[in-house]
């Protein structure tokens, strides 16, 4: 799927001050990528994010989806569109408190309207959380509930996957984990942008961005070419 | 896992919130259910009581006592008598403006050996009788024989058996329909029977007339006026003509009950009204604090993709359910507690209760269930509007 951001402007308003957060942002990752974006807190990451996946409509700008503005779309179109071909890995914890993990994984799935509960349980065998698939959110610990997010965002198989922040609070053993499972689906495929400020992450990116006083430019990076050289262009 | 199960999984997994909303539905529901019941059974006790009390006119004797007595008689089922000259009656007759009079008894059944049970006896003129006839046919199509008697609902008495009065057998050949009154304890026979019950009654030593034959006196005249007489005129004119009687326009009688019912009636629906509004707050503000804490989850929800509409149903079908099984908890409760005491109601409340038919009785609880689901869905708008229309985006930033 080709993804575009064009010349993208988006302000908040808090305690009656607009703010502008992301300035004339242009972006494009591509297909088969890890591409991570780095930059202080505030900088306008998680803002940046969520314009892409739809969450926020731009004041300025349009973005793309196979040649196509989502920004255009109704909200029941845009939602079916971010249900099947969107993964989001919000920041912080965002189980759902009264499903078990395993209902937590198929709710994306059950939205969509099939029944996944197979490749529901592969990823929780890959993220370890197999046999807590009829646990309670509550009953789980920060690193397992970030690992919880990976695998439901991954359960429709997605073609872009946003990660806000993934390995925030994590050990370097959990931070590994989702690592790995989201490099994994860029080299079958698909687009996953990573926001950050952790710089470990950027060792897994082919790209890496900085965002900075709401703009947004490529930065040099010194990966492992061959680990993260896209397969899919 | 499928979407559908969704809002029954919040539910089981918040008890306390679900079971503050089902407790507040059904308690909604019953007090709407039960207000309505007894508002209808009161209004149809009514309509029985008017539909029984067929003349314009009830001419009793003298005294205060006697109206206490009569209204007794109809509402509560209180047993009671009271007699007057029958010369009274031809006295009536002779009044301009009479078109159709007829005489009543009134007898009261011992609470003695020669009586099988304590009853009104009520007694009429086959021949003249303008008020207990037409209602009687639905019990008994024939003509009243010596002895024999029409039973009330009220009594356990059944049709083909016998009730011994003053140690006169009598048997029943029908049995009335409820009607919510006194009149469903009573028994009906003619004036012939009632004047031989009398003889018996002083013959078993109990005195009901001191003085006067049974021949001579009757308990009330029943009148229908002429058409186009006015009837207050009519009643004033008894009540100066004749002497040592009361003329009471049934319509009086009637609109004082009505008035009371009217009274009750008013009651309970500012009752429902009071309830419905405590549950309308109660339940929005459930709603509304329960959005507030699941800002976070509907922004996650948002971005799985669910769409606005699809969590405003979510957010509507948990209210739907919740109100939904609070409101049929109301009914049922309600109908198990109500329905097999109306009786003893009836009697504690000397009110003319008549329950409605099963169909109607069913038709209103479904009427409750869908007043209180329209309330939970109402209710739980406001709070499907705000969980719907979440800013996803700041409260995935900002973590509120």
């Amino acid at each position: 799927m080709r993804i575009s951001a064009e010349d993208i402007g988006y302000s908040y308003r808090k305690k009656g001050r607009s703010i502008r957060v992301l300035e004339t942002v242009s972006f494009a990752p591509k297909a088969g990528e890890l591409t991570v974006i780095t930059g202080r807190s505030g900088s306008g990451k998680t803002t940046l994010l969520n314009v892409l996946a739809g969450l926020l409509i731009p004041e300025d700008g349009r973005v793309m989806y196979d040649g196509r503005d989502i920004c255009r779309a109704d909200d029941g179109e845009l939602s079916a569109f971010r249900n099947v071909n969107i993964g989001y890995i919000p920041q912080g914890h965002s189980a759902l408190a009264n499903l078990t993990l395993l209902q937590n994984i198929l709710l994306p799935a059950a939205l969509a309207g099939e029944d996944r509960t197979d490749t529901a349980l592969e990823l929780l065998q890959a993220v370890g959380l197999e046999k807590l698939k009829n646990a309670y959110p509550d009953e789980l610990s920060g690193g397992e509930l970030r690992r919880l997010a990976a695998a439901r965002a991954l359960i429709n198989s997605p073609t872009v996957i946003f990660a806000d922040e993934p390995t925030n609070d994590l050990d370097d053993e959990n931070a590994a984990v989702i690592l790995s499972l989201l490099k994994a689906r860029a080299k079958e495929g698909a687009a996953v942008i990573i926001v950050t400020h952790d710089n470990m992450v950027s060792g897994y990116a082919y790209k890496v961005y900085t965002m900075d006083g709401g703009r947004l430019s490529e930065k040099e990076n010194d990966h492992d070419d061959t680990l993260c050289r896209p397969l899919v262009s | 896992m499928k979407l559908r199960e969704l809002p029954l999984i919040d539910i089981r997994r918040r008890p306390l919130r679900s079971t503050a909303l089902i407790v507040v539905a059904a308690i909604l529901s019953a007090a709407v259910f039960g207000g309505q019941v007894v508002i209808r059974s009161l209004q149809r006790g009514l309509d029985s009581l008017k539909q029984r009390l067929g003349a314009d006119i009830i001419v009793l004797p003298e005294g205060a006592e006697n109206k206490v007595d009569l209204e007794n008689i109809l509402l509560q089922g209180t047993p009671g008598y009271f007699y007057m000259d029958k010369s009274a009656a031809e006295e009536i007759a002779s009044i301009d403006g009479v078109d159709k009079l007829s005489a009543q008894y009134f007898l009261v059944s011992a609470n003695a050996e020669c009586c099988t049970v304590q009853v009104q006896i009520i007694g009429f003129d086959e021949q003249s009788d303008i008020t207990v006839k037409p209602w009687l046919k639905e019990a008994y199509e024939g003509s009243l024989g010596k002895n024999e008697i029409i039973v009330g609902a009220g009594l356990a008495t059944k049709v083909g058996h016998s009730l011994t009065l003053y140690g006169v057998e009598c048997r029943a050949v029908g049995k009335l329909e409820r009607t919510g009154t006194g009149l469903d304890t009573a028994v009906y026979a003619t004036n012939e029977t009632v004047r031989g019950l009398i003889k018996a009654s002083a013959e078993q030593g109990i005195a009901v007339l001191s003085r006067q034959s049974p021949e001579d006196v009757v308990s009330s005249v029943y009148i229908k006026a002429a058409e186009g007489t006015d009837l207050d005129e009519l009643t004033a004119a008894i009540n100066t003509e004749v002497e040592g009687v009361q003329a009471v326009r049934t319509k009086s009688m009637m609109t004082e009950t009505a008035d009371r019912l009217g009274v009750i009636s008013k009651g309970i629906a500012v009752f429902i009204a009071a309830v419905w509004v405590l549950a309308v707050i109660i339940m929005s503000a459930v709603f509304y604090l329960t959005a507030n804490e699941r800002k976070r989850e509907f922004a996650v929800l948002r971005v799985m993709g669910f769409s606005r509409k699809k969590l405003s149903r979510l957010v509507l079908t948990e209210a739907l359910i919740t109100a939904g099984a609070g409101a049929a908890a109301g009914v049922i409760l309600t109908s198990a507690a109500v329905l097999p005491f109306v009786n003893i109601i009836e009697q504690k409340t000397a009110l003319p209760l008549l329950m409605p038919k099963t169909s109607a009785i069913v038709s209103a609880g479904a009427a409750v269930i869908i007043t209180v689901l329209a309330t939970g869905s109402a209710a739980a708008a406001l709070s499907a509007y705000r969980l719907s229309h979440i800013d996803t985006g700041k409260i995935l930033r900002e973590g509120c």
